[in-house]
């Protein structure tokens, strides 16, 4: 198929169609509307339903509910909206439902404003409900890979009955790139636990997050701990650019590895040699990625549209062989390449 | 080659469809484009603005900041606002219709196009930013003509078909205005 021109948040709607959704319940909130309306007008020409529910909290238990019937339902919303699903993303996980959720995150805390951030990076991975629980986390950097993410989001959903997100934040939603959609045959996952009607020949099926008995909510958590290992050692995607002879190792994810990408293009002009590591999944963070780092790297440095989140995981990755620095900008100011090249010349001393 | 063009003006004056048209142009050249809009609580009349890349290497970062290597502006504060994210050597595009400034640097070069002038002219004021575009395209020539006149019969289509003519011919009468020594 030929290049199209999209803008982000019709892009993610248009590729969550092409991998079978047929469900949407959302509330509007900016800068992600462009995909509750794309929705509006494309799912019904598939004969599927777009519903604007009375408030995130009842898109969410409305997905909630449609994921139990089986079939591929998605919502969508930024900041302050996904803190407002939290509940419902966590009954979810416990029930063990598959679902795509999209942050087309923007500024906080609170209203906070409506452009680009990346401070929702402990409400996304750390989950923000309550309980025991963890979902895989996909940050697209551009329109495409945002695409090709939410085609995937979908099948791991099901593959796991996990719900997914993917993290957007107001730039790759506003943003206009050329986008390709592949045809790919959506995964075929059987889900004999669907409340789906037993036409007299099952028992029923029950969907449920409450364990009154200790043991057996126990069970259960060791039981969904062993989902969480197993994404772990499945589903972990990165992307890793000149780490051969870089003595500052980026750690940037989104767009903001864009802007790194840029920094690392001004360094190398200047004789600086410097790398990326790029998660595409914040979780399960992509922690062997820190061993291809070469012994040249005397720091890492977690640049983030937030006043430092994913610096605690990138800790944790380097389990402190080397020192992590940290360069950020909030509120929804985007930061520089500049002022990325600026901090790793004051890391390296060569102001 | 990478362009880095900041079109900006007041809501209505199509800045947002210049940007889209040059991006589409160059994806139709298989060149890689971003098309980056502001966006934000702004007034009716307020300002308008888009970041738009045409470039022969894969697109870091889609945010221009003081690397652009054009501004087109459509009226004053776009001009104020703008002007400084110029790299030295670039080149700004004057909307001269509405804008009695002259650019205040001289390290950048200036074209002034009348183009709501020309655009009256033409008999419809709405395609002043085809002027616009059509001076830009003379001067920069990021993308083929070819390529912008193709864009616009994806674009309009059905009803929007008859507006192509005139479209054209605002494109052919800004490119007029850019003498090249």
């Amino acid at each position: 198929m030929a290049k199209v021109l999209m803008k982000g948040n019709e892009a993610i709607g248009a590729a969550a169609i092409k991998a079978g959704c047929k469900y949407f319940f959302g509330y509007p909130i900016t800068p992600q509307n462009e995909i509750p309306e794309y929705m509006s007008r494309e799912l019904p020409k598939v004969g599927g339903v777009f519903l604007q529910a009375e408030s995130e909290v009842a898109a969410i238990n409305m997905v909630y509910g449609a994921a139990g019937c089986g079939v591929r339902v998605m919502t969508s919303s930024s900041s302050p909206g996904i803190a407002l699903k939290q509940e419902g993303i966590s009954y979810i996980a416990g029930a063990e439902l598959p679902c795509v959720i999209v942050n087309i995150s923007r500024g906080g805390p609170g209203l906070g404003s409506i452009q680009p951030a990346q401070s929702d990076y402990y409400q996304s991975t750390r989950g923000g409900g309550n309980g025991d629980y963890f979902h895989p986390v996909y940050a697209p950097a551009s329109i495409q890979e945002s695409v090709d993410l939410m085609q995937e989001a979908f099948d791991v959903a099901d593959r796991y009955r996990t719900p997914v997100m993917v993290l957007g934040d107001g730039m790759i939603g506003q943003m206009m790139e050329p986008v390709e959609f592949f045809e790919r045959e959506a995964e075929k996952t059987e889900k004999p636990w669907a409340t789906n009607g037993t036409k007299g020949k099952r028992k029923p099926n029950i969907i449920n997050s409450l364990f009154i008995d200790p043991q057996a909510l126990e069970d259960h958590n060791h039981r969904l701990e062993e989902k969480f290992e197993l994404m772990k050692k499945n589903e972990v995607r990165v992307e890793t650019f000149n780490l051969e002879d870089a003595e500052v190792v980026c750690v940037a994810y989104g767009t903001t590895a864009r802007i790194v990408k840029n920094a690392i293009e001004i360094c190398k002009n200047e004789g600086i040699q410097v790398g990326l590591i790029r998660p595409i999944t914040l979780w399960p963070f992509p922690e062997a990625a820190f061993e291809e780092v070469s012994d040249k790297t005397k720091a890492y440095l977690s640049v983030e549209m937030s006043m430092g989140q994913m610096i605690d995981d990138v800790k944790i990755a380097v389990a402190g062989e080397r020192p992590v620095e940290f360069y950020g900008r909030s509120g929804g100011m985007i930061p520089t390449p500049e002022g990325v090249v600026g901090k790793i010349k004051s890391i390296l001393g060569r102001e | 080659m990478q362009e880095r063009a900041i079109f900006a003006g007041f809501g209505g004056q199509g800045v947002m469809s210049m940007g889209k048209l040059l991006t589409y142009a160059g994806m139709i050249e298989g060149k890689e484009v971003s098309w980056l809009p502001s966006y934000g609580p702004e007034m009716r009349g307020g300002t308008a603005n888009c970041h738009v890349t045409v470039s022969d290497a894969p697109i870091g970062s889609p945010i221009i900041t003081n690397d652009a290597t054009c501004l087109i502006a459509m009226n004053l504060p776009s001009l104020l606002k703008f002007e400084s994210d110029v790299v030295a050597g670039g080149i700004i595009f004057v909307n001269s219709s509405l804008i009695d400034n002259k650019v205040s640097r001289d390290d950048v070069h200036a074209y002034y196009v009348p183009a709501n002038e020309i655009a009256n002219e033409l008999g419809n004021l709405k395609v002043a930013n085809m002027v616009m575009l059509g001076a830009y395209l003379k001067a920069m020539h990021p993308v083929k003509e070819g390529s912008v006149i193709e864009t616009f019969h994806k674009l309009f289509t059905g009803a929007k078909e008859k507006l192509i003519p005139m479209n054209e011919e605002a494109l052919k009468r800004g490119a007029d205005c850019i003498v090249i020594a």
